[in-house]
């Protein structure tokens, strides 16, 4: 009755949480969802990407990256940086235009939006006649040109957005001089490249669709030169020295055309099909680098043989003799290649080529033979196999922390030695106040181990659990197994497959003791793998051992999934984490808890029907319980799996239609694709979900009852020493929470160590606490005599926490989807609770304890509870007294993926996916932010160039 | 024991009725004439008579078919009590400046021997003061309507106890939109509707909400902003104690406010509180619910324990022990030990409550054990 009489505002109290808590969306990791626009500044040496949500993001070196929203909302469909300056344009699919600046402010750059334009047209003219589809930022910085649907060419003064109308290039202006037999087959055509001379900037190369180039000079409004193409044109590009342009076509052909003052109509030099004769794809862009030893290098993207590799997404790279067409794992966004920028250089002397494809970023090391991939720093496909679950260890013992970077190091041996190319900017964070490895979980049975100190996610290591098990992937297929002659020379790069061998290798838990190097994973069929950290490759056999958590219960048959077939003999594993013991669950349902203790060398684990406890030491199934309501029939035939049938049936036909794309290669016109797999499953989801949508949405209301399903579903586990039996002695303790709230406690006897191998570990029910709401338990807590929450195993041993208090008495708190409580140890006796569901409608999902430091005072600290509601909220509850002290509004409440994904650290930072490949990542606290922080300076450039363009700019302003 | 009464000496049988009257601890046995039992007052003074206690106020009360404690105050009652006590009458006294009004008909049979300690102990009532202001009717507190004094004409609020009853709540919930006035004119507002009663459920037995009455409150919150989602929460997770106000879609049968009568059963205690708003409703509810719901913790005894506040009253049993044995027996309640779970200690028993006078600390302040 208390809590509702307003608690008095302690100003002291209310002060301290200022300095306390603090909420902050600091920074997205991962690779942008749906990315659609790339551009790239060698001035700044940054890269911009957009994407369909109208976000834009900006990267440099390591740490340094800026992220910018569109209002609207719309898909970025092109980024063009300002030449030499810090600004870019962007066009959205609306038609809208914005420029972007990074300004400096208090010590670092700021990306913002400064203008907003939208061309508009006489009234009366279709919308297609101001339809931007390209856009070209003269080097004089002060003009863009603004080529349309309608053929027409604007021009528009920066930064104003104002029109120069008189300056306009119609295209009735270009086609005058064009003879007549070729002008008439080609009215109205849409602008598909501008594109400036790289020598003389008062010359323009136009490219309309239909295959017409001009040359069109600025300082006299006309054309000078017309190059009558006859394919549908894709894309153009300029040779260093202006003497040449290459242009590329629909038909996977590309054509090079001189250009020199005596012909001014000339014919093409050369054109050729890189992958005729047969029918090919459309090259859409194209590059032609100079190099030193005069032999160029030609890229392009696409242009396939339509039939039999039509499906590729493919850069191909020329160099002499050697050609790769590398083969990426989706559809390739855009491209570009970093290049000598100096001016005065005399050649382009190409380093590397950078491709944006959906679903990852590729670099390519063009000054490496054999053109090895970059491994990037950021922008990790954290999705190239679906994210089941993850698990974040702060504060890692800088001797493990090297272990695993060295364990990781020798899966990187084919990676390129450069240095990342795109090193623009300049970081000025401080150093991250402590090594945090986050830990995905994947569908593919894989663990991924990332360095989540600072701003860049970095993958350091990559753990596969599949070695273990025998599964029906054939070893032999290798989509790299391509013979010498094979033609096109296709070669798969990056490393984004979504496509699950099995879905029962899928991660569920994760629990990595940072002491001792111990790690325990289980996974979707009822599978406990731990392991333990090796610096060498070894050879061993992996011990099995089985929990039938069904015990006694007779006459159920488990209708779901089979466990995983184990190899047998001897398994090869390579360096870093190898499993040593499996634990499987009978039923082989999905694990849905899990808890080491190292220090015990304690493994417990718990799926739908029960709980076990495994000794890994002595290699020995302690005990197991079975939390089965004996009427609970869903759970007993494992529905879980049965829901999951058809995604599985889906992959397992992706998985189908990758094989025959590979080995039917020379088949023609293979008999689906996946495109329109997705499609039809897309509609098939569209017409469920409207279906779904006719019935009204009811709820039920109905108190909680034993017999409802999945009461015996085991939420979590936890380990404690404390008083369990009598206030006088303490003992270990294993402690489960069910979906029925349910807790059990049961008393562990561990033998001392000098013993422990010889005497077994015993284990006896202790307590069982049924709460009366009958919530699921989610967390389960135990605080020492100082009111302090239980140190972690081996914590103490390394001397990095206080010894727990073993005098005053301890309390246990209990922790479910609706209700806190306290209750006093060792006679349960309740002591304090709050009530959140009845109050405010909302439910728990995630519960951590967090240390928060206070931004003011050194020395302050203390332990709450951080907690994500089932709304989105975070809330912050104090320990031990159960007030709420802070509220804030994280994640939408529709997402339910996202929340369902939140990870908290220990110090008051979490993680949450924004997509399947984006980790958002926020602050509660004040003092443990990791932001971006780094500073965009101009570099100095005076160069006879600019100052040539600025003349001759003025020349042209001044005669129109 | 028997005495004579007003010199009935005739047949005994179905003319005369035992009486079996009970004073602190000290019982009394005489007979009444069924056929002519006399007015209120004159029983009082009977009561008074055989108790040997003239100058003592004392609260009568009685227990009756269903075992529960109701108050004889008046004629009708009176009459009542006489009419249905078969065989015997049982009256309870009860010193009137220590009377604890709440032991009358708070429960069904299970609970019979709290209401008797309630009733021998009033002094474990201290720490949930009832404010009284009129004397409590004769009404049994099921589901029922409440608060019909301090709310609009228009609405309803509607009290379902889930306990004592094996009934589900039983109804179903929908968004939906009803049409309100605001100064800007009327404007469609989404709003939470009652969509569908299961056969026989609470909400259908008792009648007290029907299909489109809309949602306004749960336990004393209002639903407005909330989403279908978080009202469903909100009233599974107060569904031993479960406050719905509602504006029913039938409007016709609204509770007139000035015709009521006395004996209406539309009343409860919490109509007499100096309450007016829904938070202070809410207070009150919320006080109250802390000693509905208690956990069960099984020790490795095996005993299966309500859990006890970490505060314990430590108040004296003493007095139970002078319940007559066979009040507990005939209670029918025994500890079932029907769901055998693996482990050999761990029988849960939901319907647990305290027999041995060693486990004092299990009582609480509430002693009303709602499980």
């Amino acid at each position: 009755m208390r809590r509702f009489l307003r608690p008095g505002h302690d100003p002291v109290r209310e002060r301290l949480k200022r300095d306390l808590f603090q909420f902050n969306k600091t920074v997205e990791h991962g690779f942008p969802h749906q990315p659609s626009a790339l551009g790239y500044s060698p001035f700044l040496r940054l890269m911009a990407i957009g994407t369909r949500s109208g976000a834009i993001k900006l990267y440099g070196a390591p740490g340094v990256e800026f992220m910018g929203l569109h209002e609207e909302n719309n898909t970025v469909m092109q980024i063009h940086f300002i030449p030499d300056q810090c600004q870019l344009v962007t066009l959205l699919d609306d038609n809208s235009l914005h420029l972007w600046s990074l300004k400096q402010h208090s010590g670092t750059s700021e990306l913002r939006e400064e203008h907003r334009f939208t061309l508009k047209g006489p009234p009366g003219s279709p919308p297609s006649a101001t339809q931007v589809t390209a856009v070209l930022p003269h080097s004089s910085r002060e003009v863009l040109y603004l080529g349309t649907e309608s053929g027409n060419i604007f021009l528009v003064e920066l930064p104003s957005f104002r029109v120069l109308e008189d300056r306009t290039i119609t295209s009735e202006a270009v086609q005058q001089r064009v003879p007549e037999d070729y002008c008439n087959r080609r009215s109205c055509e849409l602008v598909e490249a501008l594109r400036e001379h790289p020598k003389n900037p008062d010359q323009i190369l136009i490219g309309y669709s239909r295959g017409l180039i001009v040359l069109w000079d600025l300082q006299n409004n006309k054309v000078t030169h017309h190059f009558l193409g006859s394919q549908q044109l894709e894309n153009l590009y300029w040779q260093r020295d202006g003497s040449k342009f290459i242009s590329c076509h629909y038909d996977g052909s590309y054509t090079q055309w001189p250009v020199s003052s005596d012909n001014r109509q000339p014919e093409p030099l050369e054109n050729v099909v890189p992958y005729g004769p047969f029918p090919c794809k459309a090259i859409s862009k194209i590059y032609w680098q100079t190099t030193k030893n005069g032999l160029p290098y030609i890229i392009f993207q696409g242009g396939m043989p339509r039939a039999s590799y039509g499906d590729r997404h493919s850069i191909s790279v020329v160099h002499g003799s050697q050609q790769t067409a590398f083969d990426f794992t989706s559809r390739v966004i855009d491209f570009f290649i970093i290049f000598s920028s100096e001016p005065t250089a005399e050649f382009d002397d190409p380093s590397a080529m950078v491709v944006l494809a959906e679903e990852e970023l590729v670099v390519i090391d063009l000054k490496t033979p054999g053109w090895p991939a970059v491994h990037p720093p950021y922008l990790a496909s954290l999705h190239c196999s679906a994210i089941t679950c993850s698990h974040h260890v702060s504060n890692i013992p800088l001797k493990l922390w090297e272990r695993i970077i060295s364990a990781g190091s020798k899966q990187n041996i084919h990676y390129s030695n450069m240095p990342w190319p795109i090193d623009g900017g300049t970081n000025v964070a401080p150093d991250p106040p402590q090594r945090d490895l986050l830990l995905t979980g994947h569908e593919d049975g894989t663990v991924r181990f990332w360095d989540a100190s600072g701003v860049c996610l970095h993958l350091l290591y990559k753990l596969s659990t599949v070695r273990v098990f025998l599964t029906d992937a054939d070893p032999n297929d290798n989509m790299n197994a391509l013979g010498e002659d094979e033609w096109p020379p296709l070669r798969k790069v990056g490393t984004f497959d979504p496509y699950s061998d099995d879905p029962r290798l899928g991660i569920q838990k994760i629990y990595l003791c940072k002491y001792s190097g111990y790690l325990a994973v289980a996974g979707t069929a009822g599978q406990v793998l731990v392991m333990e950290l090796n610096d060498e490759d070894a050879e061993h056999v992996v011990d099995h051992a089985e929990a039938d958590l069904l015990q006694d219960q007779e006459g159920y048959r488990w209708k779901g999934h089979e466990k995983l077939k184990t190899r047998d003999g001897p398994v090869r594993f390579e360096a870093g984490f190898q499993p040593f013991v499996l634990v499987q669950c009978q039923p082989p349902a999905v694990v849905t808890s899990l808890a080491l203790h190292s220090e015990w060398k304690l493994v417990a684990f718990g799926t739908s029907h029960g709980f076990g406890l495994f000794d890994h030491q002595q290699k020995r199934l302690v005990f197991v319980k079975c939390t089965l309501h004996p009427s609970d029939q869903l759970a007993l035939e494992g529905p879980l799996s049965r829901v999951k049938s058809l995604k599985k049936s889906l992959r397992q036909s992706f998985r189908r239609i990758r094989r025959s794309r590979v080995s039917s290669r020379k088949r023609r016109g293979a008999s689906g694709n996946a495109s329109e797999v997705q499609e039809a499953n897309a509609k098939f989801d569209q017409e469920a979900l409207q279906e779904m949508e006719l019935a009204p949405v009811q709820r039920k209301i109905e108190a909680r009852s034993a017999e409802d399903s999945f009461t015996g579903f085991v939420r979590t586990l936890y380990f404690a020493d404390t008083f369990l039996r009598d206030s006088s002695r303490h003992c270990p303790s294993l402690w489960a929470g069910t979906n029925g709230g349910t807790v059990y406690a049961f008393c562990l006897r561990v033998p001392p160590a000098e013993r422990r191998m010889d005497e077994p570990v015993r284990a006896e029910q202790a307590k069982e606490i049924q709460l009366m709401h009958r919530a699921p338990v989610v967390g389960i807590l135990v605080l020492d005599g100082r009111s302090t929450p239980l140190p972690e195993p081996l914590e103490v041993a390394h001397d990095l926490s206080k010894s727990p208090d073993m005098q005053g008495s301890h309390q246990l708190l209990v922790v479910s989807e609706e209700q806190f409580k306290v209750f006093t140890l060792p006679k349960v006796s309740s002591k304090l609770k709050l009530k959140l569901t009845a109050l405010e409608g909302c439910r728990v999902r995630k519960v951590t304890v967090a240390n928060f430091g206070s931004c003011k005072t050194e020395d302050y600290s203390e332990n709450d509870l951080a907690v994500l509601t089932n709304l989105g909220d975070i809330q912050i509850i104090s320990l031990p007294f159960l007030k709420l002290q802070i509220r804030y509004p994280c994640i939408r409440k529709e997402d339910v993926s996202g929340i369902a994904s939140c990870v908290f650290t220990k110090y008051g930072q979490g993680f949450y996916l924004i997509s399947p490949s984006e980790f958002e990542r926020f602050s509660l606290s004040t003092k443990w932010l990791v932001e971006p922080r780094c500073i965009v300076d101009i570099p100095e450039v005076i160069s006879n160039n600019h100052m040539h363009n600025k003349s001759g700019m003025e020349n042209a302003a001044r005669k129109s | 024991m028997n005495r004579p009464h007003r010199g009935a000496t005739g047949s005994r049988g179905l003319s005369t009725m035992e009486v079996k009257s009970k004073f602190g601890a000290e019982f009394r046995r005489f007979s009444l004439e069924r056929s002519k039992p006399g007015k209120f007052e004159e029983f009082y003074g009977l009561l008074q008579h055989v108790h040997k206690i003239p100058n003592v106020d004392v609260l009568v009360g009685y227990t009756d078919i269903h075992g529960d404690l109701l108050p004889i105050n008046n004629d009708d009652n009176y009459h009542k009590a006489v009419s249905t006590a078969n065989p015997l009458l049982r009256i309870f006294l009860q010193r009137k400046e220590d009377a604890d009004y709440s032991a009358f008909g708070t429960d069904t049979m299970t609970r019979k021997k709290n209401v008797l300690s309630n009733v021998l102990r009033p002094d474990n009532h201290k720490k949930k003061p009832h404010i009284v202001i009129s004397m409590p009717q004769d009404f049994r507190p099921v589901s029922s309507i409440i608060d019909v004094d301090i709310l609009p004409e228009t609405h309803r609020r509607v009290r379902l106890y889930k306990y004592g009853t094996d009934k589900p709540l039983g109804f179903y919930i929908r968004d939906g939109s009803s049409v309100r006035v605001t100064p800007h004119g009327l404007e469609k507002v989404p709003g939470i509707f009652i969509s569908r009663l299961v056969p026989g459920g609470l909400a259908q037995s008792t009648g007290l909400l029907a299909v489109n009455d809309e949602v306004l409150e749960v336990n004393g919150i209002e639903v407005s902003g909330k989403s279908l989602d978080q009202v469903t929460d909100m009233m599974i997770a107060n569904s031993r104690n479960l406050i719905i106000t509602v504006r029913p879609a039938n409007q016709r049968n609204n509770v007139v406010r000035n015709s009521r009568t006395s004996g209406s059963s539309g009343q409860s205690t919490e109509s007499s509180l100096p309450s007016s708003t829904p938070n202070i409703l809410a207070n009150f509810l919320q006080g109250e619910e802390e000693s509905d719901e208690e956990d069960i913790v099984i020790e490795d005894s095996g005993e299966p324990q309500q859990i006890p506040r970490a505060t314990p009253t430590s108040q004296s049993l003493e007095s139970l022990t002078q319940i007559e044995l066979h009040e507990s027996t005939q209670n029918g309640f025994l500890p079932s030990n029907e769901m055998n779970l693996n482990h050999s200690a761990g029988s849960i028993s939901m319907e647990y409550e305290v027999q041995d006078p060693e486990h004092k600390s299990l009582e609480e302040d509430g002693t009303i054990i709602t499980l």
